[in-house]
């Protein structure tokens, strides 16, 4: 069916509308871009369109600091950065594309709820580590600001860090301030040719344990098969870095490096995960990276197919039904598999997210009825059992 | 003093005798539990030193188990409990209360585990931030966070303050460098956050809720932290300004250029002459800011960036620039900044340090607010500043022995952190709210913003026994917290579906 819309146009009306569905049992889903929202079980919820809270509201280079509407798309923000020479260095990606739609939708709230982050996470943080502030309407249907606009700062509950991956659970973010850093002057991708995954593992293992700094690591099983290592900064850095790299990798094999424009097709294929291109469910698995290769091992035998990011602690994963297999694999290995995108009837029955331990899933719960204790943001999506309280 | 803590319950202190027999059932041994009043006054204050209270009593458990029956008890006997690391907190985060029990996590000082394949060491809370870096630093690893009482300060308190350290504009705070954490609800709960060995965790970022949570949410039990590779090098360059603004130009376009470097400290005339005196760094003494870069990374980066450092100081009027050539002038550079605070005792009886942060660009304004204030409550200041963050560290200088002279010092500090929210900063950048700013928080939060944050501590420990009095001004019982307005009534938008 077709899902209400309602879209306020200031705070004041989106706290009318909260308040008004908290007090009437209504429930609610915030939505920014829309480009996860196949993300999760199928739901009724009438849709909260944030579309108004958009626009840059202060940017300060040499602050590192920026201040924006949470609706702001993402391409917006990201070209406006780089203007100055600077990103959002945890590196968040549209998902539009994963699900078919047209790139350019998402937006710095949506990247925030969700906790988007790509491969530069490995070494420059995720989106919890660069979201500084926030405005927003909590379920309660009050208005109310955590953490603040300056870069270093303790006082009080660290409230940003729930905002982060929170899925639009707690509160309606109207306006997120967030860390940005400078961009590396010059980059240069690395790639070590044809290694199996036990040995790419180890390789990036080596590469990240070394002093050369690597921004970025990930393997692609192919073909054609690829281990691809980032390097980041300033150019005579990057030449010392790559020495480093050479002596310390000798063992796998020789370092080739690729164009500008072949790195920019690898890189990117880590977001649109192109090598990965099928209809079947795509998981995306959280692990040590010590600990890839049996999740690898587990899930070949079923007949997945996957890519390595972060050094390994990240898996990209499509296979055909056997969720249960899927989340006892990486919960062997001490991680967890999110479900990104699957069919209907699959997301229906399966949660997008993984099932925690009975104690932190209760005070998960207790922490949200804390922002919202209607329940007006709980639309079914995550198929959580109906609270205790 | 002005500060008021939780009146004691005195049902509880009538009872201290059973509390006592009780703890030590749970934590036997030498030294399990402290009843004794002359050795309780050892808990006294942290590195507050301006309260003191001493504890009802002090247990020091040894294993996780004991923590949680430890609270257990005391949450069905509604006893208090003020956890505590090695008490180095600037701002009274572990200063003990009446009526509470202490619950020190001194016994915890093992490292567990290190990996260097996934770069993670597992350690107990009470294992030194120094430690850590100890513990692999023989494999070329260290832990990158450093605050200045690394030697001393623990794992856990860390966590509890989500403390700093002159490199976190690089390597970030404590919150950015750890991976997972066990915890002890108050009510006994054992409960594991964070990702653990992965990155993520799988749902909600519990882990970054409960660091910098001050000690009110649980008793940390275990830390998994991140170890980073020792970077090649690390070179330092000082630079001397005839004026603040032109070192606080500088430091705005070194990191507009691209440049994070991994420390970049300022101190004003008053901390330099301080420091100079003390250790006898070589800092020049004509000059009114004093900045150190240290670049750190491969020698060839260094060489690099040290030259776009000088270029940049040479633009904005430096009066003098020297570059560390060996790694014992890099540290004599330091030197002097690290001493700041005890340098300052020197010239001073007592010194309160505060620790605001503001957006960078206020920073010439703030200071000469500062010095208004100075001349207003008639104490001197003198200004030590993590540069590139924007996080300052005013030192009022005060004799606690002449009368009415540490109301004058606080009331200034009140001052100077009610300026640094009124630029648009924060009331601390690293040290906590503690009891010492509590009061202040209204400044900074509106009441409906801190009863969000109070409805948190609810969730975690609804009865209000885990280190009450601490960062926030009021105690609201959470019953009262949890009610919803009722809303006036109004139907908004009576044209759509209504849900």
């Amino acid at each position: 069916m077709t899902q209400a819309r309602i879209r306020p146009s200031s705070v004041d009306e989106l706290i009318e509308i909260i308040a008004d569905a908290a007090a009437g049992g209504g429930k609610l889903e915030i939505v920014g871009g829309c480009s996860k929202a196949d993300i999760g079980a199928p739901r009724e919820a009438a849709l909260l369109d944030m579309s108004a809270f958009a626009g840059i509201v202060d940017y300060d280079p040499a602050e590192l600091v920026l201040t924006v509407g949470a609706a702001t798309p993402l391409s917006e923000i990201q070209a406006l950065v780089a203007q100055s020479g600077q990103m959002l260095a945890f590196d968040p990606f549209d998902h539009g594309p994963l699900f078919g739609k047209p790139a350019g939708a998402a937006t710095l709230g949506g990247v925030i709820g969700a906790g988007v982050s790509g491969s530069a996470r490995l070494s420059r943080g995720a989106a919890r580590d660069h979201l500084l502030g926030f405005q927003g309407v909590s379920g309660r249907g009050e208005a109310f600001v955590g953490g603040a606009k300056v870069v270093k700062n303790v006082t009080g509950y660290d409230l940003p860090k729930i905002m982060t991956g929170s899925w639009g659970r707690m509160v309606a973010l109207t306006e997120v301030t967030v860390k940005v850093l400078p961009r590396g002057r010059e980059s240069l991708t690395l790639v070590l040719d044809g290694l199996d995954p036990i040995r790419a593992q180890a390789a990036m293992a080596r590469a990240m344990g070394s002093q050369a700094d690597v921004a970025a690591a990930a393997h692609l099983p192919g073909p054609p098969t690829l281990t691809a290592l980032r390097l980041d900064g300033f150019g005579p850095s990057i030449a010392a870095r790559r020495a480093m790299l050479d002596l310390t990798l000798a063992e796998a094999g020789a370092l080739r490096a690729l164009s500008g424009g072949e790195a920019d097709a690898l890189w990117n294929s880590l977001r649109t995960l192109d090598p990965l291109a099928d209809s079947r469910p795509l998981w995306r698995i959280n692990t040590a990276p010590s600990q890839a290769n049996a999740v690898i091992a587990a899930l070949e035998m079923l007949d997945a197919r996957w890519l390595m990011d972060w050094a390994g602690g990240l898996i990209w994963l499509t296979l055909d039904g056997n969720a249960a297999a899927i989340r006892a694999a990486a919960a062997a290995a001490g991680g967890h598999a999110t479900l990104v995108r699957a069919p209907e009837a699959l997301r229906a029955t399966v949660p997008a997210l993984h099932p925690q331990s009975p104690g932190v899933m209760a005070l998960e719960s207790r922490v949200r009825r804390a922002f919202d204790p209607a329940g007006v943001f709980e639309t079914g999506r995550f198929l959580d059992a109906p609270d205790a309280d | 003093m002005s500060l008021k803590m939780p009146p004691p319950d005195q049902a509880v202190l009538a009872r201290r005798g059973e509390i006592a027999a009780a703890l030590r059932a749970i934590v036997p041994g030498d030294g399990g539990v402290i009843d004794d009043a002359k050795a309780l006054r050892v808990y006294e204050s942290d590195g507050l030193t301006a309260y003191r209270q001493p504890p009802m009593l002090v247990t020091l458990p040894q294993t996780t188990d004991q923590v949680s029956r430890v609270l257990k008890w005391c949450h069905a006997n509604n006893v208090k409990i003020v956890p505590r690391g090695s008490g180095t907190s600037l701002s009274g985060g572990a200063l003990p209360l009446e009526d509470a029990v202490l619950l020190g996590m001194a016994r915890f000082n093992k490292v567990l585990h290190i990996d260097y394949e996934d770069r993670l060491a597992v350690v107990q809370p009470g294992v030194t931030n120094l430690g850590v870096t100890k513990a692999v630093e023989g494999a070329g690893f260290y832990y990158a966070p450093d605050p200045s009482s690394q030697i001393a300060c623990s794992i856990g308190g860390n966590v509890a303050e989500n403390s700093g350290g002159v490199h976190c504009l690089k390597y970030g705070l404590t919150t950015n460098n750890v991976l997972g954490i066990e915890m002890v609800l108050m009510d006994g709960e054992i409960v594991r956050l964070g990702g653990g060995r992965a990155l993520d965790p799988a749902g909600l970022d519990l882990l970054g809720l409960v660091v910098g949570s001050e000690g009110l949410l649980g008793v940390v039990t275990e830390v998994t932290v991140r170890i980073l590779p020792k970077p090649e090098t690390a070179r330092a360059v000082l630079i001397g300004f005839p004026t603040v603004e032109s070192a606080g130009q500088c430091v705005a376009e070194v990191i507009a250029s691209g440049i994070i470097p991994a420390g970049m400290e300022m101190m004003d005339r008053p901390a330099i002459h301080a420091a100079e005196a003390f250790v006898r760094a070589g800092y020049p003494l004509d000059v009114e800011a004093l900045l150190i870069v240290e670049l750190d990374g491969p020698s060839a980066e260094c060489d690099h960036l040290i030259g776009e450092v000088e270029a940049i100081a040479n633009q904005n009027g430096a009066m003098s620039c020297r570059v560390s050539t060996t790694e014992a002038e890099r540290l004599a550079f330091w030197a002097g900044r690290k001493a700041a605070f005890p340098a300052v005792g020197r010239i001073s009886p007592d010194y309160y340090c505060m620790d605001g942060t503001i957006p960078r660009r206020r920073l010439p304004e703030v200071l000469r607010r500062m010095e208004e204030l100075s001349q207003t409550h008639g104490l001197r200041v003198a200004n030590v500043f993590h540069a590139g963050d924007g996080n300052l560290h005013p030192l009022i200088l005060y004799d606690a022995n002449q009368p009415g002279q540490l109301d004058r010092a606080e009331a200034f500090g009140s001052d100077i952190l009610k300026l640094c929210v009124e630029v648009g900063g924060v009331l601390t950048g690293e040290h906590g709210v503690g009891v010492e700013k509590r009061d202040l928080m209204p400044v900074m939060f509106t009441e409906t913003d801190l009863a969000h944050q109070q409805r948190v501590k609810c969730a975690f420990d609804p009865q209000l026994l885990l280190n009450p009095g601490k960062v926030f001004p009021t105690l609201h019982r959470c019953a009262e917290l949890g009610r919803m307005h009722i809303h006036n009534g109004k139907v908004p938008f009576p044209d759509l579906p209504r849900f």
